[in-house]
């Protein structure tokens, strides 16, 4: 391999630089490349033979996704889940609890969909890896701290009256982090100890997480990418044209 | 006040009368608002704790008042946009923070940076680790009473600094990742000098092992403090430094999913027993020694060849899913990067390590003494940043 | 016995001479610390550059550039503040300071009052200060300041006793507790018969020395003993809510103690003013010089200590005081006593 002295490196960038100008404009990335096989990894086999010993029908759907094992499981069978996964698999370590919401966003006003790298989501509602059924879903993360096991698990969760079980008694963790899905995705956690705001003031009313929820700062100016020129006061006329017209 | 010294004389007044001896002060407990401004909160941290004397009887962190609604924000931008704005989560590690998240992005469109590149992240990567590991070095000295380390290590510090500029032109926040590679290669001299500020690192882990680490006084005050057994940790979700500190020899950088060239680079995961305050500042004071000896390695083999690899001018990631963790110097961090096919991602979760690790407090705090509760909240060692994201 | 007697000044002016003189002392003493130590030794020991840099050499204006600062600002008083309690414990707290300097001799004659019991009112009265800190702690109405009040009281019990006890050796062995006559026993003493320095007690009184200073070091309310001030937890303590001039008398009054204490422990233990060989108005005029350079010297160890430490635990100032240095205190008044009898 290269020595100390690499240092002044001897490729030269420009042969292959990301930004060669006869690089495609729109490559519109490989059409659907490598979709997760819907087939479990060997290695994740075992994993998912231990959760279905116990679970059984109510694991939904199981994938191999980019070398993790995600798992859906029924609403019902959520808490179980985690003691299944803490006790049959080891995963002691809670890395996370979040929601998504699979909503596709409105755009905000003054969005300019042709804008070349303006981030565009589709309109119709699809769904991740292992599926879903709703608008709402909850996911978490487990790990075993002993050996490489981890489990992504998900649930679906009802939109009108979304609500699931809560972790806490399994994850001491879970408190926090249950407390942020609550306040941001306005997902009841059934049995926890004290649901109240975590970042926002008590008083703040809404959901921020949810698609539907507008950014402000969106709201009222496009976004940074595209126009992000504001002329200083009385420093040219092009506003005031713009004004008069 | 002279209202509650009446109300206090008729409290003993009347009781005086009931009981001839050992009258006891009716005493209610003290609450104390630590935060969000304080010295040894690092920022904006609020910890609530009821105080009896000094001993706090229960503590309740409040948080958010950094909340910048990151996982939202990211909804709205484009991929490149993002590396600027979560490189502002840990910002004492920026470099660190960008890494799992292009590479969580990487994985869904199917590339992979060049060698040279991966290289040159890990080394980037253990230059913030050790840029913000010497800052904790000497910030637990101040909050123990002793500044003088403070000082070593904004100093020495800024040596390491002084090579994340050079090489990305950030000191704090490099934005040096792009998709598929890094913006460039190293500067010309970067490499003798990043050996040459590597030898300061180990002196100055050295200042402080004896300044510090060796002081009696420092063993009295950490020794046995805010002790978090293996098991409450992991259920909590406390990661990195602060749980090799409980004895579980865990290592993401050797233990998780391969990324960067942390497989190819032969390193010593340090644990130590003791789970104290003390086993904290001494697993980290070896880990800022560990990774100056992964860089001084990386460099020795730094492969040739370019640091970008081909994308497209307009980066699409196509649809799909992908969970990246990393062992960042305050433990994991990981990126749940969903795609949709767009430019920007449809949802991100951020899992931070310090909203983990600071989650623990209300259960670690309970029954110190307030000089104590400054000692961890210094050893737990967070980034307001990256608790509230 | 007093020159300025000889010149037949009125009392009463004398009297206004002495406290003019001890009133510029104190300033100058902050002052002298202050550049000195906190300034000029911190910055060298911490490679701080700030305090090094303005004015030019050695950053000689920052002081000065400090104490314009504190005087600008605005006099706060929190609302809810006991606003007389407030306003007087700073100055409680200078004045004894003041009047600990009021017994200490610079010189053969040059001593503002040469009390029969000199070591023990200064003693006892810089403990005083201890009582503008509970006022100040207390009329805040800051929790903060309550908490840094409480430990300041709690560490005075701890501390003033080894305080004093160490100074008994000293006291035993001069035979006198006038600060001029314990100056007099070193300077008239001799080492195994050899009387070319005297006999500064340092020599017999190891053990007390140490532990006067470890206990100054606790009454100056310095690291590792700094609980009371304690930045990284209460902020600032029994000092949170003061701001400007009021601040300004607290940190005065802090350095100004430490040359106080500094100038006792060279007087105890180091044979202070004395000069070997020199007598009469040469002594006064050399005397004050030897006695500012072992003040300096002994300043250095304590701030020395201060810039290295970390802090202790109040409860662990308490164990060390009452295990440790107490004991040793006790131990050391009685073989002291065993050696004045036997020799």
């Amino acid at each position: 391999m290269s020595d100390q002295q690499s240092d002044d490196a001897p490729q030269d960038p420009a042969e292959d630089a990301p930004e060669a100008p006869d690089a495609p404009e729109e490559t519109a990335a490989a059409p659907e490349p490598a979709e997760p096989a819907p087939a479990v990894l060997p290695e994740h086999e075992g994993w998912l033979a231990a959760l279905a010993a116990d679970l059984g029908d109510d694991i939904v759907e199981a994938v191999s996704n980019h070398g993790d094992l995600v798992v859906r499981v029924k609403r019902e069978a959520w808490h179980r889940a985690a003691e299944v996964a803490r006790t049959r698999l080891g995963c002691e370590y809670l890395s996370f609890i979040s929601a998504i919401d699979w909503l596709p966003r409105p755009d905000p006003p003054n969005w300019d969909p042709d804008a070349p790298s303006a981030p565009v989501q589709p309109k119709e509602m699809t769904f991740g890896a292992a599926g879903g059924e709703g608008r709402f879903q909850v996911f978490a993360c487990v790990e075993s701290t002993d050996d490489v096991t981890q489990v992504i698990l998900k649930t679906d969760v009802n939109e009108q009256n979304p609500s699931v079980a809560s972790w806490t008694d399994v994850f001491p963790g879970a408190d926090w982090h249950e407390r942020e899905c609550w306040e941001m995705y306005g997902i009841e956690f059934e049995g926890h100890p004290h649901l109240r705001h975590l970042y926002l003031p008590a008083e703040f009313e809404g959901n921020p997480g949810r698609k539907d929820f507008p950014l402000l700062s969106r709201e009222t100016k496009p976004w940074p990418g595209l126009v992000d020129v504001e002329l200083m006061p009385g420093s040219d006329e092009e506003p005031a044209e713009e004004a008069s017209a | 006040m002279s209202m509650t010294e009446e109300r206090q004389r008729a409290y003993i007044g009347k009781h005086l009368a009931e009981a001839q001896i050992n009258v006891e002060l009716h005493h209610e407990d003290m609450v104390l608002n630590i935060g969000p401004q304080h010295p040894a909160t690092h920022g904006t941290l609020r910890v609530v704790v009821k105080l009896d004397g000094e001993r706090v009887v229960a503590a309740d962190p409040v948080i958010g008042y950094m909340h910048r609604g990151y996982e939202k924000i990211v909804e709205y931008r484009s991929y490149p946009q993002v590396t600027t704005l979560i490189n502002r989560i840990d910002w004492l590690s920026s470099f660190a923070n960008e890494v799992p998240f292009i590479h969580a992005a990487e994985q869904i469109m199917g590339i992979e940076a060049p060698p040279r590149a991966q290289y040159i992240r890990t080394v980037l990567t253990e230059l913030s680790r050790i840029a913000t590991f010497i800052v904790f070095l000497g910030d637990m000295g101040a909050q123990v009473g002793a500044v003088t380390p403070v000082f070593y290590a904004f100093r020495d510090r800024e040596h390491v600094l002084n090579l994340i500029e050079a090489a990305t032109g950030g000191r704090f926040h490099p934005n040096f990742n792009r998709i598929g590679g890094l913006k460039d290669d190293l500067p010309s001299g970067w490499i003798t000098e990043t050996r040459r500020v590597m030898g300061k690192v180990f002196e100055s882990c050295d200042t402080f092992e004896n300044l510090l680490q060796g002081n009696e006084i420092f063993h009295v005050r950490t020794k046995g403090i805010g002790i978090i057994p293996a098991d409450i940790g992991k259920g909590y979700g406390v990661s990195g430094s602060n749980l090799r500190a409980s004895g579980v020899d865990w290592d993401l950088r050797r233990d998780g999913a391969p990324y960067l060239a942390y497989p190819e680079v032969d390193f010593k995961v340090w644990t130590h027993p003791g789970g104290d305050s003390f086993s904290r500042y001494w697993v980290r004071l070896q880990e800022t020694r560990e990774a100056a000896r992964i860089v001084l390695d990386l460099l020795d083999r730094l492969p040739a060849g370019p640091v970008m690899a081909k994308v497209p001018r307009i980066i699409k990631v196509p649809a799909g899913e992908s969970w990246v963790r990393v062992e960042n110097p305050l433990g994991e961090m990981g990126y749940y990067v969903i795609s949709k096919g767009a430019t920007g991602p449809f949802r991100v979760k951020i899992r931070s390590a310090s909203f983990s690790n600071v989650s623990i407090l209300p259960w670690v705090l309970k029954g110190v003494y307030v000089p104590d509760l400054i000692t961890i909240l210094a050893s737990l060692y967070f980034i307001l940043g990256d608790i509230d994201r | 016995m007093n020159p300025l007697v000889a010149l037949e000044i009125p009392w009463g002016l004398l009297l206004v001479i002495k406290v003019m003189v001890i009133l510029a002392i104190i300033p100058a003493a902050a002052l002298i610390l202050g550049y000195v130590f906190l300034m000029k030794m911190m910055s060298h020991m911490q490679s701080r550059f700030g305090p090094m840099d303005p004015g030019g050499f050695h950053g000689w204006f920052q002081l000065i550039g400090d104490g314009i600062k504190f005087i600008q600002k605005e006099d706060i008083m929190p609302a809810e503040a006991d606003r007389r309690i407030f306003a007087l414990a700073p100055a409680i707290v200078l004045i004894s300071t003041f009047v600990v300097y009021a017994v200490i001799p610079i010189g053969p004659r040059l001593v503002a009052e040469d009390l029969d019991v000199g070591i023990f009112f200064a003693l006892a009265i810089s403990s005083v200060s201890v009582i503008g800190v509970l006022m100040a702690g207390w009329a805040s109405s800051n929790k903060y300041a309550l908490l840094g009040a409480l430990r300041a009281a709690g560490q005075l019990i701890a501390y003033e006793l080894p305080l004093v006890l160490a100074v008994v050796g000293v006291v035993m062995q001069a035979g006198t507790m006038s600060l001029q006559g314990i100056v007099g026993a070193q300077a008239s003493g001799e080492i195994f018969g050899w009387g070319g320095i005297g006999n500064p007690f340092l020599l017999t009184q190891a053990v007390g020395f140490v532990l006067f200073l470890a206990a100054a070091q606790a009454e100056l309310t310095q690291t590792p003993f700094d609980m009371p001030v304690a930045e990284s937890e209460l902020v600032a303590g029994y000092q949170v809510e003061y701001t400007g001039f009021r601040f300004l008398f607290f940190q005065m009054s802090e350095y100004a103690t430490a040359f106080a204490l500094a100038a006792i422990a060279a007087t105890l233990f180091l044979g202070g003013w004395h000069v070997p060989g020199v007598e009469g108005t040469a002594a006064d005029v050399l005397g004050p010089l030897v006695l500012f350079a072992k003040i300096m010297a002994i300043s250095f160890l304590i701030f020395w200590v201060r810039f290295t430490y970390p802090r202790f635990r109040e409860d662990q100032l308490q164990m060390l005081a009452w295990k440790y240095l107490i004991p040793i205190s006790l131990l050391n008044i009685l073989a002291t006593g065993i050696f004045k009898v036997a020799f």
